[in-house]
Parts: structure tokens; sequence; C-alpha cells
């Protein structure tokens, strides 16, 4: 189970609104590369894994991935308060708007709303691995993009903090991959699968 | 920021050095230094609590932290994702 804690992982407090960066971040929380797809696929994959070690990675990394998502929600949210219909309208806001007001609702930036499609669970610990350790890259190359179009310190600030859990938990899930390795047959790490054959 | 809210961040600073420390055990489990450094950081964070709720009363991150007396205080604000959450 899971117990809230009343606090964000790294704090996040952006003085001034501002619709079109709510825009791009949102993509961290619905988009293809975004934390609610990370939380939903390593929690997922945990009921197919056969070591208890790599079960203990995906628990505790995609735990923190819910309070990524939180982060990012809380972004969002602080970057659209107090709008003027002028405001909405100017920044391409209103397209959003229409649908959600001001809630924060899981989309990528393009507007396509979140997708199971963005995540796998395999049933193959050398499958879901591999396809942990590309999807913190491709989270970590999503925070370097926003990094080049953002320009509030505010907003930079907590952004920085999470691509580096990225290259952490990059770092992380290559270990749990050498460590799988080493238990399987070395000639052939495709022998059998652990997951499944006996 | 206030001492309140400098000694709340020191907290949470320790907290997120003790989840570092958890994701690299679940790899390295049998790390002397890691599990050395678990210890010292979940002592100091404890030490950190006790002089918080010594000048500020329960320091309340789970429902389980609240004091049952008087209201229920869980359900004040502000919450996590609010402006200002981190000064108050």
């Amino acid at each position: 189970m899971w117990q809230y804690e009343k606090k964000l992982q790294y704090p996040v407090n952006i003085k001034n609104p501002n619709p079109k960066y709510a825009q791009i971040i949102i993509s961290q929380y619905g988009g293809p590369d975004g934390e609610l797809g990370a939380s939903m696929r390593y929690l997922t994959q945990r009921y197919s894994m056969p070591y208890d070690d790599v079960k203990g990675t995906l628990t505790d990394i995609g735990t923190e991935e819910l309070a990524h998502l939180e982060m990012i929600c809380a972004m969002v949210h602080q970057l659209t308060r107090k709008l003027t219909p002028e405001e909405i309208k100017k920044s391409g806001f209103d397209k959003y708007f229409v649908d959600h007001t001001n809630a924060v609702y899981p989309i990528a930036a393009s507007g396509l709303p979140w997708r199971a499609e963005y995540i796998q669970a395999k049933g193959d610990i050398l499958a879901d691995l591999h396809e942990d350790l590309a999807a913190e890259q491709k989270a970590r190359v999503t925070y370097d993009n926003l990094l080049r179009l953002i320009d509030d310190p505010d907003i930079l600030d907590p952004l920085r903090f999470l691509r580096e859990r990225e290259v952490v938990h990059y770092q992380r899930f290559g270990e749990a991959l050498h460590r799988t390795t080493d238990r399987l047959d070395s000639k052939n790490f495709y022998a059998f699968n652990p997951s499944f054959d006996k | 920021m206030n001492e309140k809210a400098v000694l709340r961040k020191k907290i949470w600073e320790l907290d997120f050095a003790i989840h570092e420390l958890v994701l690299f055990l679940d790899t390295h489990p049998t790390s002397k230094r890691a599990l050395e450094l678990m210890r010292q950081f979940k002592r100091l964070r404890e030490d950190t609590v006790s002089a918080y709720e010594s000048r500020y009363g329960k320091y309340v991150v789970t429902v389980k932290d609240v004091e049952p007396t008087g209201r229920w205080k869980w359900i004040d604000g502000p919450w996590p994702w609010e402006n200002d959450f981190t000064e108050e």
C-alpha cells in the first residue's frame, strides 16, 4: 500500500503564472515519456519480476515517480493560476481551457491524452529492464528540451532536480540489469525467461 | 525563510538523502559504507525532527503524525502543490 506524505520531494513555488510554459511542462505529466507513464510502468512490471532485489528497485523508483508526477502537476497548477480570458486567448491556452478549465489533466504538449501504449510490461526481465533504461533516457531528453525553452528560475530549479533523477534512475536500472545477467546463463542470456520458465 | 521553515527544509533534505540511499542499497544490499550512512542519516533525521518538535509542536507529514485533539488538523492547508507551502 501507499501512505501519503504531505510534502513535495523537492519544493515548487512559482511566483509568475505562465500558461505557455504550462502547456509544454504538462507533457512530463501525461506525455509519452512523462512521470505518469514512468510510475505506472515500474509499478506494473513488479508482478512478473522474478528477483526480489529488482522488485525493490521497481517499487522504490516507481514510488518516487509518483512524487515527480505530483511536482509536475504542482508546476502546471501554479503556472495556470489567476489567468484572465485575455491571457488565456493570447497564450494559446484556450484549446486546453475549453475542456479542462484550470484543472490538471494528463495530456502531452501536443494535446494527446495519456495512453497506456506509452508503457510496456513484457513479462521478460531483460525486455522490461531495457524498456526502463530507455524510458529514463527519453524522460531526460524531454527535461533537456524543456530547460532549453524556459527562462524562469522558479521553474528551472525543480526541472533541473527532476532531470537529475532520470540520470540516477538510469544508473540504478543499469545496476539491476547487471545483477540480473550475472544470474543468467552467460553463454546465452535468452536461454530461458526466469519470469516464466521453471 | 523563517526558522521553522528552515528546520522543515532540513528534514526534507534528510528525507531525500535517505531515499537516495534506499535506491543505492536496492542494488548494493551489502555495501558497508551505504549501510553506515543510512544509520547516520536516520539518526540525524530523528534529531532534526526532535529539534523541530521541541519548538513548533508535532511534525506532521502523514496522517499517523496528527495528534487527534481539539480538531483534525490534517485537512489544514496549504497543501504541498500550493504556492507558499514551502515557506509556511
